[in-house]
C-alpha cells in the first residue's frame, strides 16, 4: 500500500510540474499576477510529493519488501541498515528519483527564500525549471519506475553490488547530485532572463548564491568520489579520466568559470551575454553527464542497467533542452544590453582569461570523452582515450591558469597596472623559488617537468595568500595593526584566497604523487619483513572471519619505524554471501599528508600472500585542496552582500549598507 | 581602447588559445590513444612493438600462472587466436579463467603482451562491451547461460 502511495505521489508531482510549466511563465509574459502567484506554492507542492514518494521507496527498502522489483534486485535482509538506506539510490531507478528529488528541492528553495526577486523573473524561472522536472518525472514514471511489483514475491533479495556497500555511497551521490542539479536553477534563471529580455547586475546577485551552492557541492562530490575510488578499487588510482568522471568534471569547469563571470557581472555589469551563455552550457553539461552515465552508452560501475529505451529517452531530453535553450539564446541574446567596458589589463581581463582557459579545457575534456563514442558509431573503430591523452592536452592549459591567479587577485577593476602588481608579487616569486628548490631537494627530484610542476603549484599557493599578507601590511602598521586589518578584511578577500589556495594545494598533491609515488608488489609469507620508504613492514599472518553479509580473509601487517611500531594494518578480501562476489578492502596508513596504501591479492600455494604496497607522497593534499576550495565558496556564500533575500543593484550598493527592503 | 579594439584583442587571444589546444589534441591523438584489438587482430596485422593497445578477449582455461615476484601470465583468446599476456600486480577481484577481460599495454619483441592494467567486469552481469563484440565477430558468441556456467 505504501509503495502504491509513493507511485501515486510521483504521478501527482508530474501533473503539478506540467501545470507549473505553463501558467507562471504565461502569467509573467501577460502580466497576470494571479498566474505568477501559482509558482511558489506549486514548487513547494512538487517537492513535498516527490519527498513522500522517496520516503515510500526508502520504507520498502527498510522493511525489505521484496515484492518490489527494485528492492528485490538491490537489497537483502542481512544488509546493514546504512546500506539499506543508501541502497535506495544505489541503482538506476532510485538514483534518478534522488536526482528528481534534489531538482524539486531547489525549486522549493527558490520559492521559499527568494522573496525579493521580481515576481515575473521568479515565476518564469520556476516554470523553466519545471520543464526539466516534468521531463525527468516522466522519465522516472514511464521508463524507470522504482515502484514496480513482482507478481510472486521472492523470499530473499539478490543484494547490492558489493562495490557500492560502502559509506561512500551514502555520501558521494547526494553531494554530486546537489551540485549537478543545482545548476538547473541557474539555467532556469538564464532562460527566464532571455524570455523576459532583461538582465542586469541584480540578476547576477540573485543567481550567484545558487551558482556557489551548486559549485561547492559539486566540488565536494567530485572529491568524495575520487577518494572513494582511491580506497575502494584497490589499485591506488585517484582519477582515471574515465568518461563518467569527466561527465562530472565538465560542469565543474564551466561552473567555476561561471562563478567568476558572475562576479564581473555583479560588480561591473559587464560580460552579461557570456554569463548567460555559461549558465546554459553548465546545465547542458550536467544533462550530458546524466545521459552518459544513465543511458548505458558507457560500461562502468555507474551505469547500473543497460536499457536502450532509457538511453533514447534521455537523449531526447538532452536534445530538446540543449537545442531549445541555445536557440532561445541565439534569438534573444542580442536584445540584452551591452554592459560596462574595461581595459584588457584589469581584474575583469584576468577573469576573462580564466574563462578562456577553463572553457577551452572543458572543450578538450568533452572531445576526449565523446570522440571514442562518435568514432565507434561512425566507423566501428574502437579506441580508448585515457590518462596519457588528457595529461598532455589538459595539463598544459592549467598552467597559465595557475600563473595568472595571483595577478588576478591583485589587479584593480576596470583598468589595472600590471607592472605595479608584478612589483608587489616579487616577494611571492622569491618565496616560490625557495619553496620549489626545497621541495625538489626533499623529494630528490630533478626532472624538468617536476620542477615546473612544483613551481606552478607553489606559485598558486603562495600567491593566493599573498594578497592577505599584502593587505595586512605589517611593515607599516606593525603586527598588532596587521591583525586589526586582518579582522576588518572583507569576506570576498578570504573566499578568493582560500579558493585559490585550494587549487594550489590540489595541484601540489597531484604533482608530488604523480612524480614520486612508488609501488611494491611481492609475495609475503608470515613473518616476512619488507622495507618501504623508510618503514619496515612485517606480514604477521591472516585469518578468516564472518561479517554481516560476507566472509573475509583479513591479513595483518605491522609497520615499524626504527624498531617502534607505528601502525598495524588489516587489509582484507571479502566474498559476499548473496552474490558470491569477491571484493578487496584496502588499508591505509596516513603520515602527515602522505599515505602508505595496502591491498592484498590471492594466497599462493605455499601459504604466501600477494601484497601490494604503495607510497603516496602528499596525496591527501588533493582532497584537502578541494575541501579548502569549498570552504572558500562557503565563505563567499555567507557574505552579507550576497545573502539570499538581500538583493540590491550593485551600482547603488555600498559595502557596509544594511540589506535593502524589497523593490 | 574602444569596444571594437577590445573585442578584437579578445578574439585574437581566444584564437591563439584554441589553436594551441587544437594542436595539442591533434598531437595527442597521434600518439596517446590506444586502439582496441582482439587476439585475432593482433595475429592478422603487424602491430608495432611498443604501440599502446587495448587487448580484449577471454582468459584461456588453465593458462594462469603466478610467479613469486608477483607477476602473472595468462593467455587471452577470442576463438580465432590467442596471445600470451604478462602482468605485474594484483588482478581485479573478478578476474577468472574463461572470463572476459580488457588489458592495456603493448606487444614486446617476443610477441608477448605486456599489460600495465587489467580490467575485468564490474559485477556478475556483464562482460566488457568491447570483448563481447570482438567475440561475436569471431562467431564465438556465448549466450548468457553458458557465460554463467563458465563462471
Amino acid at each position: 500500500m505504501i509503495v502504491e502511495f509513493g507511485h501515486f505521489a510521483l504521478v501527482l508531482a508530474l501533473v503539478a510540474s506540467l501545470i507549473q510549466s505553463v501558467f507562471p511563465v504565461w502569467g509573467a509574459v501577460r502580466g497576470d499576477s494571479r498566474m505568477m502567484a501559482m509558482a511558489s506554492p506549486l514548487a513547494i507542492a512538487m517537492f513535498l510529493l516527490v519527498l513522500l514518494s522517496f520516503f515510500c521507496l526508502t520504507w520498502a527498502y527498510l522493511t525489505s519488501d521484496f515484492s518490489v522489483m527494485n528492492v528485490f534486485q538491490n537489497s537483502h535482509t542481512d544488509k546493514p541498515l546504512i546500506f539499506k538506506i543508501s541502497g535506495v539510490w544505489g541503482n538506476h531507478e532510485g538514483s534518478i528519483l534522488l536526482w528528481v528529488l534534489i531538482l524539486v528541492l531547489f525549486g522549493a528553495l527558490v520559492a521559499m527564500f527568494s522573496k525579493n526577486i521580481p515576481n515575473a523573473l521568479k515565476a518564469t524561472a520556476l516554470s523553466a525549471q519545471a520543464w526539466v522536472s516534468a521531463a525527468f518525472l516522466a522519465f522516472v514514471i514511464f521508463t524507470s519506475n522504482p515502484f514496480l511489483r513482482i507478481n510472486q514475491p521472492p523470499l530473499q533479495g539478490s543484494d547490492l553490488n558489493p562495490m557500492l556497500q560502502d559509506i561512500g555511497l551514502a555520501i558521494h551521490p547526494p553531494l554530486l547530485y546537489v551540485g549537478y542539479v543545482g545548476f538547473s536553477i541557474v539555467f532556469a534563471f538564464a532562460v527566464a532572463a532571455l524570455i523576459l529580455g532583461r538582465i542586469d547586475a541584480a540578476w547576477a546577485r540573485w543567481v550567484r548564491p545558487w551558482v556557489l551552492v551548486s559549485w561547492i557541492f559539486l566540488t565536494l562530490g567530485i572529491a568524495m568520489g575520487s577518494y572513494w575510488a582511491y580506497y575502494e578499487l584497490g589499485w591506488g588510482g585517484w582519477w582515471f579520466w574515465d568518461p563518467v568522471e569527466n561527465a562530472s568534471f565538465m560542469p565543474w569547469l564551466t561552473g567555476t568559470a561561471l562563478l567568476h563571470t558572475a562576479i564581473v557581472m555583479e560588480k561591473r555589469n559587464a560580460l552579461k551575454v557570456w554569463t548567460v551563455f555559461l549558465a546554459i552550457v553548465t546545465f547542458s553539461l550536467s544533462l550530458l553527464g546524466t545521459f552518459l552515465v544513465r543511458s548505458g552508452v558507457l560500461t562502468s560501475v555507474h551505469a547500473f542497467a543497460v536499457d536502450p529505451t532509457r538511453g533514447l529517452y534521455i537523449l531526447t531530453i538532452l536534445m530538446v533542452f540543449i537545442g531549445g535553450s541555445f536557440s532561445l539564446f541565439a534569438w534573444r541574446a542580442p536584445l540584452l544590453k551591452q554592459g560596462g567596458i574595461f581595459a584588457p589589463v584589469s581584474r575583469e581581463g584576468a577573469l576573462v582569461l580564466n574563462n578562456l582557459f577553463l572553457t577551452t579545457a572543458t572543450a578538450i575534456v568533452m572531445f576526449g570523452t565523446l570522440y571514442p563514442l562518435v568514432l565507434e558509431a561512425a566507423t566501428g573503430t574502437k579506441i580508448s582515450v585515457g590518462a596519457p591523452f588528457f595529461n598532455l592536452t589538459f595539463g598544459p592549459l592549467m598552467m597559465p591558469v595557475l600563473l595568472v591567479m595571483p595577478f588576478g587577485q591583485l589587479l584593480a577593476w576596470k583598468r589595472g597596472d600590471l607592472w605595479a602588481v608584478t612589483q608587489r608579487l616579487v616577494a611571492a616569486f622569491v618565496l616560490c623559488v625557495i619553496a620549489t628548490i626545497g621541495l625538489a631537494w626533499f623529494y630528490a627530484g630533478s626532472g624538468v617537468l617536476v620542477i615546473i610542476g612544483f613551481g606552478f603549484a607553489t606559485w598558486a599557493i603562495i600567491g593566493s595568500v599573498f594578497e592577505i599578507i599584502d593587505r595586512m601590511n605589517i611593515r607599516r602598521v606593525g603586527l598588532a595593526g596587521g591583525f586589526n586589518r586582518l579582522k576588518g578584511m572583507p569576506r570576498t578577500v578570504w573566499s578568493t584566497a582560500l579558493g585559490h589556495l585550494g587549487v594550489g594545494l590540489t595541484a601540489l598533491g597531484i604533482v608530488t604523487v604523480s612524480a614520486f609515488e612508488s609501488e611494491t608488489v611481492l609475495v609475503m609469507h608470515p613473518g616476512d619483513t619488507v622495507e618501504k620508504s623508510g618503514y619496515h613492514v612485517t606480514y604477521d599472518g591472516s585469518w578468516d572471519q564472518r561479517g554481516p553479509n560476507y566472509v573475509e580473509r583479513v591479513a595483518r601487517y605491522t609497520m615499524r619505524d626504527g624498531g617502534n611500531v607505528v601502525r598495524v594494518l588489516e587489509p582484507s578480501k571479502r566474498v559476499y554471501n548473496a552474490s558470491g562476489t569477491p571484493m578487496t578492502e584496502t588499508a591505509i596508513a596516513t603520515f602527515g599528508f602522505s599515505q602508505v596504501y595496502f591491498a592484498i591479492g590471492d594466497n599462493t600455494d605455499d601459504g604466501g600472500l600477494v601484497t601490494r604496497l604503495y607510497m603516496k607522497p602528499l596525496i591527501t593534499l588533493i582532497w584537502i585542496g578541494c575541501l579548502i576550495m569549498s570552504l572558500g565558496g562557503f565563505i563567499a556564500l555567507t557574505d552579507r552582500r550576497l545573502r539570499v533575500g538581500a538583493p540590491k543593484p550593485a551600482r547603488k550598493s555600498n559595502r557596509h549598507s544594511q540589506p535593502a527592503p524589497a523593490e | 581602447m574602444t569596444r571594437k579594439q577590445r573585442r578584437l584583442t579578445l578574439i585574437g587571444l581566444a584564437g591563439v588559445v584554441i589553436a594551441v589546444a587544437t594542436g595539442l589534441i591533434l598531437y595527442a591523438l597521434d600518439d596517446k590513444i590506444a586502439f582496441f584489438q582482439s587476439p585475432s587482430d593482433i595475429a592478422a596485422n603487424q602491430i608495432d612493438v611498443g604501440q599502446r593497445i587495448r587487448l580484449g578477449g577471454l582468459v584461456s582455461m588453465d593458462s594462469v600462472e603466478t610467479s613469486d615476484s608477483g607477476s602473472v601470465s595468462f593467455k587471452v583468446e577470442d576463438g580465432g587466436a590467442d596471445i600470451k599476456v604478462v602482468y605485474v600486480g594484483i588482478l581485479p577481484d573478478l578476474f577468472r579463467e574463461g572470463q572476459g577481460i580488457v588489458a592495456e599495454g603493448f606487444v614486446d619483441e617476443g610477441g608477448v603482451f605486456r599489460a600495465d592494467q587489467v580490467l575485468a567486469k564490474h559485477d556478475e552481469n556483464y562482460m566488457p562491451k568491447e570483448v563481447y563484440e570482438a567475440l561475436k565477430e569471431q562467431d564465438h558468441v556465448y549466450d548468457d547461460e553458458t557465460l554463467k556456467q563458465s563462471n
